[in-house]
């Protein structure tokens, strides 16, 4: 019985955190004299009301998808991704470039060849981190964020300096992508009145189904959550802690460089200037965190988060509300997933009793938090 | 330009660049050191910043010169009642210090643009009248060779951040205070079953570090951005989190590491006005403060080790 209410609170706090979140930021709205109420039906009329405004929320969950899964694979491994941005970025990058480098390709060469080097370029990225913290100790924390800066810099210098000036067509963004490279399909685009969804959408389904069976179905899957449980106690049995924090920042690193792919061949077409860090990299974070890392978890809160993303821009022109709400009111829902031991204390004492409420004080106190020397690596 | 104009540029340059990173590493050392780590501390930054620039555009009319260090008073406060989020949910509901940290930050650039829309209708405030500008020491400066270098036309808020920097310093390492705070941060245990009030000391280190990373966001703000916007504030509370590290959680340290964060990042600034340096491409001199922090990290983090119960929340048995 102590079981499913433990269970039934699992399933409570993310959707109890999304309510919170979305009052206080309505709250938030009053207090500036703007109309929440307003507000919230122009959201779910832009982003869920057309044929287009469906697809571009589709659009938008894709990259979030990708980089959702990324973060939870590292997070699995007891590693905080940050750098989610970053390794986006060089996906985007590197996919783009290679296919103005080789426009006369056909598609079916050209188009896998593009995504496997964008992936690759991601996991490169966040194979640094990776290694500096498996040999050197350093916080990937520090390195991921620092990261993100330095790429975000060198991508502006590879576009002005290093890529021919023939790949540009202005100083600040490249020309457009050949079809033979392009994930838009045509059917897709037309089902869903000229938005910009593309085939990237069922790359991330397939990925988060191979993500899954990875993660529960394989060794390395295996290696990599007993490694982030304990990495004392899987080196005594026999697992490399080292090569597995490598390894699970690669698998990471590739899937966040995807979601950069899916931007830069599926949705813009091309690469233009970025002057701050790309948006999807945190999202994917709050999306991963809010879907506690679950594969259906993380499609559910990447297409919440999108309604949220595309709406609130239709919420800025159709009720003159600054965007920025949402993102406070996403930053709030993280806020009440982080601090989910009052919420299930609450629940608790409303709906068990004094019992429950015990029962939750005691799961909530084991001693591995407190461990004073620590589990960490 | 001759030398003597020459080092009085770099010198300067690197004071108004460190302060900020001085004072907010400081904030950093509290707050680790009562065992609370405090990834937030850019997202205090950025409030610090945005409080200091509106009060500033707001009262510069009345209050005329002393507005700017009136102003990073008021930015200390907000970063003090922003950084309660964090002391809450840390100390206090046991989350996970890393994701409490992210929410601050992500939190800050969206609370600070959404306001800054709602009252001036634009993204980006205008740029403030009152800025902390060039300071002279009366007397001091008339000194051959030192008082041009050191005390002509500098930066009065750098030698405050100093001075703090020494005050934390004493704090921390000679008085019972100090000692109580680090106490918790290393055995929250023991130091409990000695009769302190573990999260009290952990609230006082995560709230002063609020107070000096707010002032910190302050300065930034009115010396060297000059205004409000989603851009504000770039990395400058991590490369304080890695100048924490680099002094080895000692402020004196963390000082001596700002000043050479504030001197990298001075660089790509001023790099086109100096020899040698200008013919290096400037991209490399803008990612330089983030690579040397990496590398400074990569060099140094092995073998220091921080307060022994950093990140972990301490619950206490009944």
């Amino acid at each position: 019985m102590n079981d499913r209410s433990e269970k039934i609170r699992n399933l409570l706090v993310p959707v109890l955190s999304v309510i919170l979140g979305l009052i206080l930021g309505a709250i938030l709205m009053a207090a500036f004299g703007y109309q929440p109420i307003q507000g919230y039906s122009s959201m779910l009329d832009a982003a869920l009301g057309t044929q287009r405004g469906i697809g571009e929320t589709l659009r938008q969950a894709t990259p979030l998808i990708f980089t959702a899964l990324g973060f939870s694979v590292a997070n699995s491994a007891g590693f905080f991704n940050i750098g989610l941005s970053g390794q986006a970025l060089c996906g985007w990058v590197v996919s783009v470039w290679v296919a103005l480098a080789f426009p006369e390709l056909p598609k079916v060469i050209l188009l896998p060849f593009c995504i496997i080097l964008g992936a690759l370029a991601g996991a490169v990225a966040a194979a640094i981190p990776g290694f500096l913290r498996a040999f050197f100790g350093t916080s990937e924390v520090i390195v991921t964020i620092m990261l993100n800066y330095i790429f975000l810099y060198l991508s502006t210098f590879g576009l002005h300096e290093i890529m021919p000036a023939s790949y540009r067509s202005s100083l600040d963004s490249s020309n457009t992508i050949s079809q033979s490279a392009s994930l838009r399909l045509p059917w897709l685009t037309q089902m869903f009145g000229g938005s910009r969804v593309n085939a990237g959408l069922f790359l991330a389904l397939i990925a988060l189904v191979v993500v899954w069976l990875l993660m529960k179905k394989t060794t390395l899957g295996f290696e990599i959550r007993s490694v982030g449980l304990n990495p004392f106690a899987s080196e005594y049995a026999g697992m490399s802690s080292k090569r597995t924090i490598i390894l699970s920042m690669v698998i990471s690193g590739a899937l966040a460089g995807l979601g950069g792919v899916v931007e830069g061949l599926g949705t813009y077409q091309n690469f233009f200037v970025q002057t701050t860090s790309l948006t999807i990299g945190f999202d994917g974070m709050a999306v991963s965190l809010l879907g506690s890392g679950s594969a259906i978890g993380i499609l559910l809160s990447a297409v919440l988060f999108s309604i949220l993303k595309i709406g609130g821009l239709g919420m800025q022109t159709g009720a003159g509300v600054p965007f920025e709400i949402v993102n406070v009111s996403i930053a709030l829902i993280i806020f009440f997933v982080g601090i989910n031991f009052l919420i299930r204390l609450m629940m608790a004492k409303f709906f068990g009793g004094k019992k429950q409420e015990e029962a939750v004080v005691t799961v909530e106190a084991k001693p591995a938090n407190q461990n004073q020397e620590g589990g960490e690596l | 330009m001759d030398t003597l104009e020459l080092i009085a540029l770099i010198l300067t340059s690197t004071l108004v660049y460190s302060t900020p990173l001085i004072l907010t590493s400081l904030g950093g050392t509290f707050s680790e050191r009562s065992g609370i780590v405090n990834v937030g501390l850019e997202g205090i930054m950025v409030m610090g910043a945005f409080s200091a620039v509106v009060f500033n555009l707001t009262m510069s009319s009345s209050l005329g010169a002393m507005t700017p260090w009136i102003a990073i008073i008021v930015g200390g406060i907000v970063g003090v009642v922003f950084s309660l989020f964090h002391a809450v949910a840390t100390v206090s509901l046991r989350a996970d210090h890393i994701i409490s940290g992210t929410v601050v930050n992500l939190m800050a650039p969206a609370l600070g643009v959404f306001l800054i829309k709602a009252w001036y209708g634009k993204g980006q405030t205008d740029n403030i009248s009152q800025n902390l500008g060039y300071f002279s020491f009366p007397g001091l400066s008339d000194i051959p060779i030192i008082g041009p270098i050191l005390f002509k036309n500098t930066f009065l808020p750098a030698y405050c951040a100093i001075l703090i920097a020494v005050l934390a310093w004493f704090i921390i390492f000679k008085t019972k205070f100090g000692l109580r705070l680090r106490s918790v941060g290393e055995n929250p245990q023991a130091a409990d079953t000695l009769g302190i009030n573990v999260y009290a000391m952990r609230y006082s280190g995560v709230l002063i570090s609020g107070l000096l990373g707010g002032m910190g966001g302050a300065v930034f703000a009115q010396s060297i951005s000059g205004n409000f916007s989603a851009g504000t504030i770039v990395g400058q509370g991590f490369i304080s989190m890695a100048a924490m590290i680099f002094g080895k959680w000692n402020p004196l340290g963390a000082m001596g590491a700002s000043l050479f964060f504030g001197f990298a990042q001075s660089l790509s600034i001023i790099g086109a006005q100096l020899p040698v340096i200008s013919a290096v491409p400037p991209v490399l001199l803008q990612i330089a403060p983030y690579l040397l922090t990496i590398i400074v990290l990569v060099a140094f983090f092995g073998k220091a080790s921080g307060p022994k119960a950093n990140g972990k929340n301490y619950i206490k048995t009944k």
